[in-house]
């Protein structure tokens, strides 16, 4: 979680200092989602993650050194530059791809899931998701792919209350996303996505579910965007309530896990130090890397 | 030489290459105990089973997805679309996943699947079930399109497309299936990329592709009795394209003309004029002239469909404008 904080504060900073091209959809104040979820999985486990990926990536274990050369369009970034902050994959972690396209992870997880599955492995594969993707079609029709077949994904909607600008109760009538997983035969569990220890403990028991073969499992995260949706921040926007606002401030997953006593101070801040002089050095590589050739714009078409 | 339909020789493909490699597998509506809706892939089930033969629930961009994501993770998916009108159903998975995912992560990963799907009208099914979109595909970077005409060609490609590491749209053409010829017992694949010259001539090229290979070649034999002695070339690939085999008769003949069943406007009959005209522009000794759909829905009526559809005698006239300058 400190080092999706961290990471996510310096891109924001990079970000403002005109070093990251394009946009950025942070993660800050969502770190208990990924880090619980990835927690259960192994390294050959798959995630299917979002345009606001970062967190994904970090907590399934990415390079930060490569990912934030990526967010910069460097030569030495994840993807040669071409695919920058909303397109991170790291296939040998199992990391399939962040995808730009809302819910088209969905589908993509159930083939992974299907794969797994095919060639007899106990993988599994969390597909993360936001609310505005569970009213695509997608969503629909993976989850029931998913469910007929009894495959090994694990549903993860990160429900941060906004899809871009639209606010949850404008565009859901339920109260819950989880209780759609009733309308598709599979288990849909509520979780404060704020808690990770709560996160971690029910995508466990999805995750044994997933391995033992006995099919898929919705979780839905209750959680909250910290920095808007791309560009925009959340706190200086009319869109936004500002007391729902600082309500969702103060549930910061790190404090909420210090709290509780799941870690002592002097711990938390060695981890902080560590994951300080972390996030230089990936700053440091990323802005030291070359720019690709412009003609590297032609390559890797076709494998 | 056997002859056999080209619906038996896709299904043949299917059948060796799942027998070749435990990896391939198929996933579509009605494929299992059905057959496929133009019974491609009847009988499969049985030898393969549920597992790899699947059928789908409706939901074509899951079925594309879920192809996307087994390839991604080790698997050689057949994924089949029942008409390819309804492709546009799984646009997303096809044209922004398929198509991107190699070249968006830098090369990391690959997306080994097919996707086939029918084309075509003159059946009588209408605008929904009729249409030709290779052009859809051939102008999305990252796909490969393949377009067989022939029992032989279909076979062969097929078994290629399978073993490809790229995304691969396999176009169809349903007026085809029942179409018999010749191929051999043994093991074949065709290369991608390499036009097939159908029929030699020096007077005139025709490029025509899918089921107008067939009405070119018919036309050609017309032709022939006026003196007029046509070359057919099949591209068999929209990409990768042969460019080299279509110039190369275009230096020969020196006239050109185009045929594809696909509506004219930024169709695929527009792309190889372009070819024609960037590869051979100097060796040209008239306008090329193209004979393609008409820039409309396909409609139902008999009569109606007939008149969107290029046929024998569009073709003749094509070629004796540019020939005989009638």
């Amino acid at each position: 979680m400190v080092k999706i904080r961290f990471f996510e504060d310096k891109a924001y900073e990079l970000f403002s200092q005109n070093m990251i091209p394009g946009t950025l959809h942070l993660y800050a104040g969502e770190e208990a989602v990924a880090a619980g979820v990835c927690g259960n999985l192994r390294i050959d486990d798959y995630i299917t993650s979002t345009h606001r990926g970062h967190g994904h990536c970090i907590a399934k274990g990415g390079d930060l050194k490569r990912m934030m050369a990526e967010l910069m369009g460097k030569k030495t970034g994840y993807c040669k530059g071409k695919g920058g902050s909303m397109h991170i994959a790291d296939m040998s972690i199992g990391i399939l791809g962040a995808v730009g396209i809302v819910g088209a992870g969905l589908p993509i997880a159930v083939g992974a899931g299907l794969s797994a599955k095919l060639r007899g492995t106990d993988q599994v594969c969390a597909c993360f998701f936001g609310d505005g993707a569970a009213n695509n079609g997608t969503f629909g029709e993976s989850l029931n792919m998913a469910a007929i077949w009894k495959l090994p994904v694990i549903f993860v909607c990160e429900n941060n209350l906004y899809a871009m600008s639209v606010p949850y109760s404008t565009a859901f009538a339920v109260k819950n996303i989880a209780d759609r997983a009733a309308g598709y035969g599979m288990p849909g569990i509520v979780v404060d996505g704020m808690d990770v220890v709560e996160v971690y403990r029910a995508t466990r028991e999805a995750v044994e579910r997933a391995r033992r073969g006995e099919g898929p499992t919705l979780i839905e995260c209750k959680t909250y965007r910290w920095r808007g949706h791309s560009r925009l921040k959340a706190h200086e926007s009319k869109l936004y309530d500002p007391k729902e606002y600082e309500i969702w401030r103060r549930k910061d997953p790190i404090n909420i896990f210090r709290e509780r006593g799941y870690i002592e101070d002097e711990m938390l801040n060695k981890i902080e130090e560590e994951v300080a002089s972390e996030i230089e050095e990936a700053v440091r590589f990323a802005v030291e890397s070359p720019f690709p050739e412009p003609e590297e714009a032609l390559d890797d078409v076709y494998a | 030489m056997r002859e056999i339909t080209y619906r038996e020789a896709l299904r043949e493909a299917l059948i060796e290459e799942m027998r070749r490699d435990e990896r391939v597998f198929l996933l579509g509506e009605d494929i299992g105990p059905y057959g496929g809706a133009f019974q491609v892939t009847q009988g499969l089930i049985e030898e393969f089973g549920p597992e790899r033969v699947r059928d789908t629930p409706i939901s074509e961009s899951a079925i594309v997805g879920t192809a996307v994501g087994a390839a991604m993770t080790g698997m050689r998916p057949v994924a089949e679309i029942m008409f390819g009108d309804l492709t546009a159903l799984a646009m997303d998975q096809i044209c922004n996943q398929a198509a991107k995912i190699h070249y968006m992560f830098g090369g990391q990963a690959n997306v080994p699947m097919v996707l086939r799907t029918p084309f075509g009208g003159g059946v009588n099914i209408a605008a929904h079930h009729s249409q030709s979109l290779e052009a859809w595909f051939m102008h999305t970077p990252g796909l490969e399109v393949a377009t067989p005409s022939t029992p032989y060609d279909a076979k062969g490609l097929l078994k290629t497309a399978i073993r490809r590491d790229n995304p691969v749209i396999f176009c169809e053409h349903k007026v085809l299936y029942p179409k018999k010829g010749p191929v051999p017992e043994e093991e074949y694949t065709i290369p991608f990329g390499a036009a097939d010259v159908k029929r030699e001539g020096g007077d005139i090229t025709i490029i025509a592709t899918l089921n107008m290979v067939h009405k070119a070649l018919a036309a050609a034999d017309r032709l022939a009795e006026d003196g007029v002695d046509a070359e057919v070339i099949d591209p068999r690939t929209l990409v990768p394209l042969d460019r080299k085999t279509i110039a190369e008769s275009v230096m020969k003949t020196h006239k050109v003309v185009i045929v594809t069943e696909d509506c004219k406007t930024g169709g695929v009959s527009a792309e190889l004029m372009a070819v024609v005209m960037e590869e051979a522009f100097d060796y040209l000794d008239a306008p090329i002239k193209r004979v393609a759909g008409t820039d409309t829905p396909i409609p139902f009526s008999p009569p109606l469909e007939g008149f969107v559809i290029p046929d024998e005698d569009r073709i003749i006239r094509a070629v004796r404008e540019i020939v005989k300058g009638e």
